[in-house]
């Protein structure tokens, strides 16, 4: 098992995810930004980019757990409390 | 007749000749040819005797941006590509907020399509099978949809007036300009954007055609396998690629002084109700679309001076439609069949086809058939062959025929 990651560390692997999927400059991708109001994200690509951060990060985002990460910062708290 | 003057006013293209109308065109006119040898390693896995096909000029992938590129199924990339290419041609801007150039109530879509997304379908099935569920992607059903290029148009160009997607096979892009003809005729829209796309070469559609024995398999000389009208053809070439035009109001046109690329005067369409593939023997859906087309149009027989004919380059269909129009105009008008170049865009088709029977109004010049060395005797018409030919026409005809029986004329005018 690997060393688990920093907060860091998967913030800017979200940002390469988000940058995937969404086209989203990782610049823009910070703790305080809301994927929907903020980066323009939909639903449908919040699933693509939930289903790519449990394979990097080895964790289970849950549909009803996915539906309360509405910052990037609740994301990373999300992965780094179950990684 | 028709009570309301529609005009065409933008064309856009993207196909096996080119990624744009210029270079489509400028290729087609100089007797280019768009058919290659089909290389995929799934021809050689699967044993295909036709290994031919008309794969796009330019890759869509190579002009949208990446992210926008990856939420479309190819085909509605191809509709998205020709359709940008329509509206600014037809002088509109993208709109903006604050910045409508249309009123988005007064503007439609009708961009058909053959079969829609099989790319998407089986590829996702494939990663079901293989990765399972959580490899799906989300966007799966908008992108196999066959309502999913008319409707990624109408979101991007703001079109609330009613956005359609005919299906008609090979006759789907032509139904799309009929549809739209019709929107404006009664008083729906003043502006739709019209066509039809396609992008299914795929391991399971060529099979199919294979199995249904339409494909040509000279694989040895693809320049020389799509031969509508001559006497050796041996079946059509699976193409891909959309075309797109802006069908307009005359008035809505005039009043902000857009280029008029000639009208949209009537269409016919009819159905065989007779076989799922094969022709009508003696081709009374075929004459009926075209008679019903020119009558529409307001113009008897002698004032159609060309037909830009469906002639697929399949044993029966040609001298079919060779038969049909005939009976229906009679021996003056001058064919080209520009499949023998582009091959079969199935679903775009009759929209790329539709935009060259515009050109060679516009331009007073029917491009040659390639491949026509020994026409076929029953055809008994004057096709274009070795260089394109200088006209003096005023009205054109542009047929589509479609697996189910359907049939689409659709009769052109000079402004």
């Amino acid at each position: 098992m690997a060393d688990k990651p920093s907060d860091a560390e998967i913030l800017e692997g979200l940002s390469e995810i988000v940058e995937e999927v969404a086209g989203v400059s990782p610049d823009d991708v910070t703790a305080d930004k809301s994927f929907v109001d903020d980066l323009d994200i939909d639903s449908l690509s919040m699933v693509e980019i939930a289903v790519q951060a449990e394979d990097r990060f080895g964790v289970k985002i849950p549909d009803d757990e996915l539906a309360n990460l509405k910052t990037v910062g609740d994301a990373v708290t999300y992965v780094s409390s179950h990684a | 007749m028709s009570n309301v003057d529609v005009v065409v006013t933008g064309l856009g293209a993207t196909t096996p000749l080119g990624g744009d109308v210029t270079s489509t065109w400028d290729a087609l006119l100089a007797g280019e040819n768009g058919i290659r040898r089909n290389d995929n390693e799934w021809v050689e896995k699967y044993d295909l005797p036709a290994r031919l096909a008309a794969p796009l000029a330019v890759e869509p992938t190579d002009v949208l941006p990446r992210v926008q590129a990856r939420r479309l199924d190819r085909c509605e990339q191809v509709a998205l590509i020709a359709a940008r290419e329509a509206w600014a041609d037809a002088g509109f801007d993208l709109p903006s907020d604050g910045s409508e150039p249309v009123d988005p109530d007064r503007l439609g879509v009708s961009i058909g399509t053959g079969v829609g997304g099989p790319l998407t379908l089986l590829g996702q099935d494939d990663l079901l099978e293989q990765q399972g569920l959580r490899k799906v992607s989300p966007l799966t059903v908008p992108m196999l949809m066959p309502n999913g290029p008319a409707a990624h148009v109408g979101i991007e160009l703001r079109a609330r007036a009613g956005v359609h997607s005919p299906a008609s096979a090979c006759a789907s892009g032509a139904e799309g300009i009929a549809t739209a003809w019709q929107m404006i005729q009664n008083g729906r829209a003043d502006v739709v954007v019209a066509g039809g796309a396609e992008a299914c070469i795929h391991p399971i559609t060529v099979a199919g055609f294979c199995q249904s024995r339409t494909l040509s398999t000279r694989n040895d000389a693809p320049d020389r396998a799509s031969r509508p009208f001559d006497t050796d053809r041996d079946g059509f070439v699976l193409g891909e690629g959309a075309g797109v035009l802006v069908l307009e109001r005359a008035d809505h046109a005039i009043a902000r002084g857009a280029r008029i690329y000639g009208r949209v005067a009537g269409y016919g369409m009819t159905s065989d109700a007779y076989h799922i593939t094969g022709n009508h023997p003696e081709g009374l859906g075929q004459v009926k679309a075209i008679e019903n087309a020119v009558r529409v149009a307001g113009l008897t027989a002698a004032d159609i001076g060309h037909v830009n004919a469906h002639a697929t380059s399949t044993v029966v269909g040609d001298v079919g439609e060779a038969a049909a129009i005939r009976k229906a105009i009679g021996d003056h008008p001058v064919l080209t069949a520009p499949k023998s170049a582009i091959g079969h865009l199935v679903g775009g088709a009759g929209a790329v086809e539709s935009i060259f029977t515009l050109l060679s109004l516009y331009y007073g010049v029917i491009p040659a058939t390639r491949n026509l060395e020994n026409l076929d005797p029953r055809v008994e018409l004057d096709v274009v062959t070795g260089q394109p030919r200088k006209v003096e026409i005023t009205a054109a005809v542009n047929d589509s025929f479609g697996f189910g029986g359907h049939n689409v004329a659709l009769v052109f005018t000079t402004a």
